[in-house]
C-alpha cells in the first residue's frame, strides 16, 4: 500500500508532463505547418515561426459550432 | 528547381490576374499595434522547400518588411510590415519570381480556433482515459477491496474534470436539441456518459465493486476522435477553397466631384458616384458607362462565352470583368442592390425552399435513441419486478445504457467521411462537409452549366497549325501587348518563344476593336474584320463572332477564329455518367447557338438563354418531382441553382459566391472530377451502411447480455473498444478499394483518369 503512495502520483505526474508538453507544442504553433517543417529542416536559415496574435473578443467556445447546428 | 513549376490545376484556377492596389492591401491587412501590420497572401503554387526559401528571401529583402513566413501546408505567406508608408509591393515581387499571389482575407476567419480547441479536448480526454484505464486494469485483475476503493477515488478525481472539459461539446449540443424537442446523436451519448459517471460515483461512495469511470471517459475519447477528424476535414476544405482568388471587387476608385480620387470599400459606394475602372478590374456595382471603350467579359455573370463590347451608355452588371480599356462609369445601384446581392437573395430563397437534409447519423440516432432508452427503462422495471432489488436493477439498466452507447455509431459515419474526403482531396476535390457526401451519393440527375463548367470559359484558337506560321508569329508578338482573352489565346497558340518585340515602333490598343502596331511605316492591325480591313477588302465569311483578322496597311493577312475551349475529358465524363444511368442536362445562360452545338455534340438535352431565376426554378421543380439533382456550375448566375440542387459542385474558377455555395469544389481542369466524386460518395455510402450494420449487429449481441445482467466494467470496455476498432478498420478500406481500382486501370494514383465508373453497391 505504501508503494502506491509514490507510484501513483509519479505516474500521474508523468502523464501530466506529457499532456502539458503536447498542449504547449500545440499552442506554440508546431502543428501549423507540418509540410513546411519537413522542408525547412534542410535549410540553414533561422526559421522562427510567426506566432499567432491573439485577437480580442474572438475566442469561440468549443461548443459554439454545435450550438449553431 | 523543376518542382517549383506552377501546377496546372492552380494556375488555371487563378483567373483574376488583377494586381491588388495599395489601398486594397491596406483594407485586407491587420493592425498588430506597435506600428506593424500583417498581410496574408495565398500563393497556390508553393510546392517545396526551395519555394519557401526563395519567397522568404525575396520578401524579407523588401524595404519595410519585418518578417515573411511561408506556410507550406496551407500555401500561404504571412508578412509583417511596418505601417506608415505605402505597403511593400508583396504581390508584384512574388509575381516577378514566378508566383501568382492574391490577398487572403484574415478578417473573415472568426472560427479559426475550433479545431485547436477540439484537439486540446481530445488530448485531455486521452490523458484521462489512459490513466483511468491503467487503474481499472489493476482493479479488474483482482485488487484488494481497499486498493480498489482508492483506485476508484483516484479515477473519479481524474474523470470529473475531464468530463466537464471534454464533455461540454456533447452536452451542449444534446441540450440544444432537447430544448427544441428533438433528439440527435448527442442525446444518448450524454445520457449514457452522465449516468455511467453518476452510478460510478455512487458505487465509489458505497465501496461498491464496479465502477464505470473508464467506460464513460473512453467513450468520450473515441467520440471526440470522430468529431475532431470531422472538423479537421471541413477546416482543410474551407482553407483550400478560401485560398482561391477572390473574384469580386473589394472596393473601387471613386472620382469625387472636386476631382479627387478616393478608394472606397464596396459597401460605401452609392448610386450616382463616378467610378474609375481600369482594364483588368471587375465591375463593383451595377453601372452605366460614361466614358471609354472596352471589351467586357460576362462569362461569370451571364454565362455568355464571348466578350462583349462596352461604350458610353452601355449598362454593366456587377461582377463582369473589364478587359481592355479604362472606363469611367456611374453607379446605378448600391452594392446591396446590385446583381450580386440579387443572386444572394435568390440563393436564400432557394435555400428556404429546399427541404432540409438530415444526416444519416442523425436519422439513425432518431431510431436508435428511443430503442435504447426504452430497453434500459424496461430492463430496470423488469429487474425491480423480478428481484425487488432497486440498486441492482439500476446498475444493470445503466450497464445497458453504457454498452449500447453509440460509440461505434458516432465513429462509423465520420470515419468513413473523413477517409472519403481525403481521397477526394488527393484528386483535387474539396468537400465542404460530410452531409454533402451523403447527398451526392443519392444523386441521379446531373445538370451542367456551359460556360466555365463544360468549357473553360476562355477562348482557344481553332486550327492553329493551318495558319501561316509567320502571320501567327507576328500576331502573337502584337497580342503580347494585350490582356484581351483572344490575345492571350494567340500568345498561347504560338509554339516556341514569342519573338522579342520585332522593331515595333508602337503598339496601341483600341478597345472594342483590336490592336494596332506600327513597324516602321507599315501599320498592322489585329482585331475585328471591319476595323482591321480597309474598305472594299473582300475576305471569306469572317463576320461571325469569335473572329480576328490580321492586316497589313488594310490588306488581309490572316484570319484567327476562336471557340470557347472544352474542359478536358468532357465527353468521357458525360459518357461515364450516362453509362451509369444518370440523366444529364445542359442548362446555360448563353445564346442558343453555342449551347445547341455543344449539347448535340455530347448528346444531351439542353436549355439555353436561361435566366438565373429560371435556373433555380428549373432545378427546384426537378427536386419537387422527386429527382435528386447534382448541379455543376461556376457563374454568379448559377449560384441560386447550386443552392436549390440536392448537391452541387463548382470548379475552382467559379465566382466567389458560387464557390461558397457549392458542396464540392474541384481544382483540376478535368471534368472527370464529377464522376470521380460521385464514385467516392457512393463507395462511402456503402461503407457507412456496412458500418451501421456492424454497429447494430454489435448491439444485437451485446444488449441481451447486458439486459441479463452479465456485463461488468471489463466486458463493457472490451466490447466498446472492439466495436470501434472494427468500424474504423472498415472505414479505412475505402482508400484501398479506390487504390486497387486505379492500379487495375493502370492510371497514376493521384489521378483517376479512367472514364469507367465503378458503382458497386451504388443502387
Amino acid at each position: 500500500m505504501t508503494d502506491f503512495f509514490y507510484l501513483i502520483p509519479l505516474a500521474l505526474a508523468l502523464g501530466m508532463v506529457g499532456l502539458a508538453t503536447f498542449l504547449w507544442s500545440l499552442k506554440s504553433g508546431q502543428y501549423e505547418d507540418l509540410d513546411g517543417a519537413a522542408a525547412r529542416i534542410l535549410s540553414n536559415e533561422a526559421d522562427n515561426p510567426i506566432v499567432k496574435v491573439q485577437q480580442p473578443n474572438s475566442s469561440p467556445e468549443i461548443g459554439d459550432e454545435f450550438l449553431k447546428n | 528547381m523543376t518542382c517549383c513549376a506552377p501546377s496546372v490545376e492552380f494556375a488555371d484556377a487563378v483567373i483574376d490576374r488583377r494586381r491588388a492596389k495599395n489601398d486594397e492591401m491596406l483594407l485586407a491587412s491587420r493592425d498588430l499595434g506597435e506600428g506593424l501590420r500583417q498581410t496574408s497572401l495565398s500563393v497556390p503554387t508553393i510546392h517545396c522547400g526551395a519555394c519557401i526559401q526563395k519567397i522568404e528571401k525575396t520578401l524579407d529583402a523588401l524595404p519595410g518588411v519585418e518578417q515573411a513566413r511561408v506556410n507550406l501546408s496551407t500555401k500561404r505567406v504571412t508578412t509583417r510590415w511596418r505601417a506608415g508608408g505605402a505597403p511593400p509591393p508583396l504581390i508584384e515581387s512574388l509575381s516577378r519570381i514566378g508566383y501568382e499571389a492574391h490577398l487572403y482575407d484574415a478578417a473573415v476567419d472568426p472560427k479559426d480556433d475550433t479545431v485547436a480547441k477540439m484537439v486540446r479536448a481530445l488530448a485531455v480526454a486521452g490523458f484521462a482515459a489512459s490513466n483511468i484505464m491503467l487503474l481499472s486494469v489493476s482493479v479488474w485483475s483482482g485488487a484488494e477491496p481497499p486498493t480498489r476503493d482508492l483506485f476508484h477515488w483516484i479515477s473519479a478525481l481524474i474523470a470529473l474534470p475531464a468530463l466537464a472539459y471534454c464533455g461540454r461539446i456533447f452536452f451542449s449540443s444534446a441540450w440544444q436539441s432537447l430544448r427544441h424537442g428533438q433528439t440527435n446523436m448527442d442525446v444518448p451519448i450524454s445520457i449514457g456518459v452522465l449516468f455511467a459517471f453518476g452510478l460510478s460515483l455512487y458505487e465509489t461512495f458505497n465501496r461498491g465493486p464496479h465502477a464505470y469511470f473508464d467506460a464513460s471517459i473512453t467513450l468520450l475519447f473515441f467520440l471526440l476522435i470522430g468529431r475532431t477528424l470531422d472538423h479537421m476535414m471541413r477546416e482543410r476544405a474551407r482553407v483550400a477553397v478560401k485560398g482561391l482568388a477572390r473574384l469580386a471587387a473589394r472596393g473601387a476608385l471613386i472620382l469625387q466631384p472636386d476631382g479627387k480620387q478616393i478608394y472606397l470599400p464596396l459597401s460605401e459606394i452609392r448610386p450616382g458616384m463616378t467610378i474609375l475602372l481600369t482594364a483588368g478590374e471587375r465591375v463593383p456595382v451595377n453601372c452605366r458607362v460614361l466614358k471609354g471603350q472596352s471589351d467586357v467579359d460576362c462569362s461569370l455573370v451571364s454565362g455568355e462565352s464571348m466578350p462583349q463590347t462596352a461604350g458610353p451608355g452601355s449598362m454593366l452588371q456587377a461582377g463582369t470583368l473589364n478587359l481592355t480599356g479604362p472606363l469611367t462609369i456611374a453607379a446605378t445601384a448600391a452594392a446591396k442592390d446590385s446583381f450580386l446581392a440579387e443572386m444572394i437573395r435568390m440563393m436564400e430563397a432557394a435555400e428556404s425552399g429546399r427541404s432540409t437534409y438530415r444526416r444519416i447519423a442523425d436519422r439513425a440516432s432518431r431510431l436508435y435513441a428511443p430503442v435504447v432508452h426504452v430497453a434500459a427503462v424496461a430492463t430496470f422495471v423488469s429487474w425491480v419486478a423480478a428481484t425487488a432489488d432497486v440498486h441492482r436493477a439500476l446498475t444493470i439498466a445503466i450497464a445497458v445504457l453504457i454498452i449500447t452507447c453509440p460509440c461505434a455509431l458516432g465513429l462509423a459515419v465520420p470515419m468513413v467521411q473523413v477517409v472519403a474526403a481525403r481521397r477526394l482531396f488527393e484528386q483535387g476535390i474539396m468537400l465542404k462537409d460530410g452531409g454533402a457526401l451523403e447527398r451526392l451519393a443519392e444523386v441521379e440527375t446531373v445538370v451542367f452549366d456551359k460556360t466555365g463548367t463544360l468549357t473553360l470559359g476562355e477562348p482557344w484558337l481553332i486550327d492553329g497549325s493551318a495558319i501561316d506560321p509567320d502571320a501567327l508569329e507576328l500576331a502573337a508578338a502584337i497580342a503580347l501587348h494585350s490582356q484581351h482573352p483572344y490575345s492571350r489565346a494567340l500568345v498561347a497558340a504560338h509554339q516556341g518563344p514569342v519573338p522579342s518585340p520585332i522593331s515595333m515602333t508602337s503598339v496601341s490598343e483600341h478597345p472594342g476593336s483590336g490592336l494596332e502596331a506600327c513597324i516602321g511605316t507599315t501599320v498592322h492591325r489585329l482585331g475585328r474584320p471591319e476595323w482591321a480591313l480597309a474598305d472594299g477588302e473582300v475576305t471569306q465569311s469572317v463576320s461571325e463572332i469569335g473572329t480576328m483578322v490580321l492586316s497589313k496597311d488594310g490588306r488581309y493577312l490572316a484570319t484567327f477564329q476562336f471557340v470557347d475551349r472544352l474542359r478536358p475529358d468532357v465527353r468521357e465524363a458525360v459518357a461515364a455518367l450516362a453509362e451509369n444511368g444518370f440523366a444529364v442536362e445542359l442548362l446555360s445562360g448563353d445564346r442558343e447557338e453555342p449551347v445547341r452545338q455543344l449539347a448535340s455534340a455530347l448528346g444531351v438535352p439542353h436549355y439555353s438563354a436561361v435566366s438565373p431565376a429560371d435556373k433555380a426554378t428549373h432545378i427546384a421543380s426537378m427536386g419537387a418531382s422527386g429527382r435528386k439533382v447534382l448541379m455543376v456550375g461556376d457563374g454568379l448566375n448559377d449560384a441560386p441553382a447550386l443552392v436549390a440542387a440536392h448537391a452541387s459542385m463548382a470548379p475552382a474558377s467559379a465566382a466567389d459566391v458560387g464557390r461558397n455555395a457549392a458542396d464540392l469544389v474541384f481544382l483540376r481542369e478535368s471534368l472527370l472530377s464529377v464522376p470521380q466524386a460521385i464514385t467516392v460518395a457512393r463507395n462511402a455510402r456503402r461503407l457507412v451502411r456496412e458500418n451501421l450494420i456492424i454497429a447494430v449487429g454489435y448491439n444485437a449481441i451485446a444488449m441481451p447480455v447486458a439486459i441479463l445482467g452479465y456485463v461488468t466494467p471489463l466486458t463493457a470496455a472490451v466490447a466498446m473498444s472492439l466495436s470501434s476498432l472494427i468500424v474504423v478498420a472498415n472505414a479505412l478500406r475505402l482508400g484501398d478499394d479506390l487504390r486497387r481500382k486505379q492500379r487495375k486501370d493502370g492510371s497514376p494514383t493521384s489521378n483517376l483518369s479512367s472514364p469507367q465508373l465503378a458503382l458497386e453497391g451504388g443502387k
